[in-house]
């Protein structure tokens, strides 16, 4: 019996993956916990294993395309089996799996119509059975309507917009909404000249009403050149010679995804921002010291995130998170810390930092980041963090703030070590100053509390011997 | 203006009305002694004696007859079912006494009846306990079908129900009896047919009743945060269907969507959508949708249940579809 390869969930905010690597081609035989392809998903590249053994009877998926959870990448099975069902029930069925479907019995089946009222049908099975016998059906409709229909709730969803706005004329019909047809004819437009955005190219309103003669003159260039625009980089809109050409960069699973949650932190959590100077010449000293005997190197990062997670302890309410109706005060402290990689970033977790000693904190850092960099970080690597820091400090960044990594309640950034003139005993001396920035979730952590947690951690970084203990 | 649950304004309406008419009696499955199953007609035996308010055998079929002789002789009988689910076993009462013995009898015989109970689903209660039967009756000629939403509407609905001389099919629901609103003290009727604009919009009009109009509610609610302004228009009476005050906002806003609890085949949704596309036909910028329960009996698994009703999200995205905004 044929099994199908469908893209797993491989980390918890996964949404989808792209196939970065084929280890398989059709006809292959593949055993159980073979790897058959490399998936990219928005933090990692990671194996995906087969669950049983076969043949590959068909791969649905090229490489280097994008899919969302559960889609169908390839199919297993004995070697000749029939899997028309199995690609048939396929959004994407190939072309080359036509000759495989049934041949119509119906010789009405061409007079049947083929508007797009068919959308409604009474059960799933009879709408695929229709958008199979119909020939008159375009193959681009016989799409929209296997996607768009749901044997639940049939007509719920109308088509998906017209991806290049063009008319689908495959029955010479131009497709336009009642009103938009006659808000073109009083106003003495040819629809058909009008570049419709609605589904399978439909002009609607909003096309009619912001329809220009010079667009429609453009027209027909316009449409030639769409073939092509999609091949080559955008012209830049400013007239004149451009000395270097703009680059487009597709966008990757990991750009997508710090997109996406940074926005929806910034968006959705009310940030606040306080920050504090640390006077760093104890710090320093001690980490001398330290250095002196320890056989890994303890970097001022180190310094921060033990000092972090021990203010966490005693701070809970920033060891927090917002979950909607109850805030999580986390009984553990796991500490994050932002790696800056190629593509991006990523916060492996420093798990139960305060219970670790700075030795540990560092090697564990130092492995962090080299994973990260080779793209080898496992999602339970970067899961479950309760607070996060970020250190810009050797770029020399006197200060920054950061976007709150959700769920937690508060980040703080590092800035870095300065060499200031300070006043002491009412003299002037050289100090050593850094300033921590932290933003904090309103609908968490107020100012008052976000202001402790930050006077533990400067008295903590100020007299460091009392981290010790 | 007092606060009022769902229930108390069935009673007073039916309270009102009794007391204004002595023709007008209760009849139903424990609508006396246990005061109501869902309480709306509490207190009435104690107040109007036993001639007045009648605990029936479980005999659909039985007591809806009687309701129709009664009616025929000149009381105004309200007829309670304990859910609309129950009154199948009667329907030949209604559908073939009721509903036509006013014209059959060229107009000789007028039947002053209200039947009256919860309608729809009303959670995990099995397939034959959750059905919405407002296309079901609507489809009658000589019926009246009227499904409120809210406790105003129900109050001066009912009492212009009872004073029709037809019979009227009023819906009511299980999980609407506990809504509370501001009704008035004074008495007040509200027209039979008669539509009511709850919310102004301009991009799209939603037309639901019932239950299923809170959905929508809570839909143009979200939408309005995305900036989509929704007309929400409820229309209270069934039948006769106020197409009217639909086309006149469907005139404005250019796209439609009917959310109903009836099944879709031949459903409410799917007469107020070819009304739409009849009279409004110049106006369309965009396919009617509909939002309704499948076409597939209410499962009992909790999860299945959730899929098969119908939430604020179904409506969302047939308003994103309509405003060509997926």
């Amino acid at each position: 019996m044929a099994t199908v390869i469908d893209m797993p969930k491989l980390s918890d905010t996964m949404e989808e993956g792209t196939i970065a690597k084929w280890n398989i081609n059709e006809g292959d035989k593949v055993e159980a916990g073979d790897i058959v392809a490399e998936v990219e998903t928005d933090k990692a590249t990671m194996d995906l294993e087969a669950f049983d053994g076969g043949t590959v009877l068909k791969i649905l998926v090229e490489e280097g395309d994008t899919v969302p959870l559960g889609e169908k990448l390839a199919i297993l099975g004995e070697e000749g089996e029939d899997i028309s069902d199995l690609i048939g029930s396929e959004d994407s069925g190939s072309d080359d799996t036509d000759s495989d479907k049934p041949k119509s019995d119906d010789s009405d089946s061409n007079d049947s119509d083929s508007d797009e009222s068919d959308e409604e049908g009474t059960s799933g099975k009879d709408k695929k059975k229709e958008s199979k016998d119909d020939k008159n059906e375009s193959k681009d409709e016989k799409k929209e309507s296997g996607k768009n229909f749901d044997p639940l709730f049939g007509d719920l969803k109308e088509g998906k917009k017209g991806g290049n706005g063009k008319q689908d004329d495959s029955d010479g019909r131009v497709k336009a909404s009642p009103l938009a047809r006659k808000m073109a004819e009083e106003k003495g437009i040819d629809v058909s000249r009008v570049k419709g955005s609605g589904p399978q190219g439909r002009v609607v309103k909003a096309d009619v009403e912001s329809f220009k003669e010079e667009d429609a003159k453009a027209k027909p260039e316009a449409d030639k050149e769409d073939a092509k625009a999609k091949k080559t980089p955008a012209q830049p809109a400013v007239t004149g010679t451009s000395l270097q050409e703009d680059k487009e960069i597709k966008v990757s699973q990991m750009r997508k995804i710090i997109g996406k949650r940074l926005a929806e932190s910034k968006f959705t959590s009310p940030h606040f921002y306080e920050t504090v100077d640390i006077d760093m010449k104890k710090a320093m000293e001690v980490r001398t010291a330290l250095n002196e005997i320890s056989d890994v190197k303890i970097s001022f990062n180190d310094l921060v995130v033990k000092a972090c997670a021990i203010a966490l302890r005693q701070n809970p309410w920033v060891n927090s998170s917002w979950m909607g109706d109850v805030i999580r005060m986390h009984g553990d402290v796991h500490v994050a810390v932002a790696v800056a990689v190629d593509e991006g970033l990523l916060t492996p977790v420093i798990r139960h930092a305060d219970q670790k000693g700075l030795r540990d904190i560092s090697i564990e850092t130092k492995d962090f980041a080299e994973r990260a960099r080779d793209k080898k970080l496992q999602p339970e690597d970067w899961e479950g963090s309760t607070f996060t820091v970020s250190n810009l400090g050797m770029y020399g960044i006197e200060e920054f703030t950061a976007i709150i990594n959700p769920p937690n309640a508060a980040i703080l950034a590092i800035g870095a070590i300065r060499d200031v003139p300070v006043v002491e005993d009412g003299q002037v001396v050289p100090g050593k100053r850094m300033k921590v920035t932290m933003s904090s979730d309103h609908r968490v952590v107020d100012g008052a509390k976000a202001a402790e947690f930050l006077n533990t951690v400067r008295t903590l970084l100020q007299n460091p011997a009392s981290m010790l203990l | 203006m007092a606060q009022k649950q769902f229930r108390e304004v069935i009673r007073d309406a039916l309270r009102e009305e009794m007391e204004r008419d002595e023709n007008v009696f209760v009849m139903g499955e424990e609508v006396a002694e246990y005061n109501g199953a869902y309480k709306a007609t509490q207190g009435l035996l104690d107040q109007f004696g036993d001639k007045r308010v009648l605990d029936t055998p479980i005999s659909e079929l039985g007591f809806a007859g009687l309701g129709v002789g009664a009616a025929m002789n000149g009381l105004r009988p309200v007829v309670e079912f304990m859910t609309f689910n129950f009154a199948v076993v009667g329907v030949d009462q209604i559908v073939n006494n009721a509903a036509k013995i006013r014209q059959m009898s060229g107009g000789q015989i007028k039947i002053p009846i209200v039947f009256r109970g919860p309608n729809g689903s009303a959670g995990q209660l099995g397939a034959t306990h959750s059905t919405a039967f407002e296309a079901f009756y609507a489809h009658f000629p000589g019926l009246i079908t009227i499904h409120p939403s809210d406790p105003y509407d129900a109050k001066g609905l009912l009492k212009a129900a009872i004073r029709d001389d037809n019979p009227v099919i009023f819906l009511e629901s299980e999980q609407m009896y506990g809504m509370k609103q501001e009704v008035p003290d004074e008495e007040y009727l509200l027209p039979i047919g008669q539509a009511k604009i709850k919310r102004e919009g301009t991009d799209v009009t939603i037309v639901a009743d019932g239950k299923f109009f809170h959905i929508a509610k809570q839909a143009a609610d979200q939408l309005a945060k995305d900036g989509v302004e929704v007309e929400l228009i409820d229309p209270r009476t069934i039948k006769p269907f106020d197409m009217k005050t639909v086309i006149d906002s469907v005139k404005k806003t250019n796209r439609c969507v009917v959310v109903n609890e009836s099944h879709p085949f031949g459903g409410v949704a799917a007469e107020v959508g070819f009304q739409i596309q009849r009279d409004a036909f110049d106006y369309l910028d965009a396919p009617v949708l509909r939002v309704t329960t499948p076409d597939v009996p209410a499962p009992f698994s909790k999860k299945l249940f959730d899929l098969w009703l119908p939430g604020p999200k179904q409506v969302i995205d047939a308003v994103n579809a309509v405003t060509y905004r997926t």
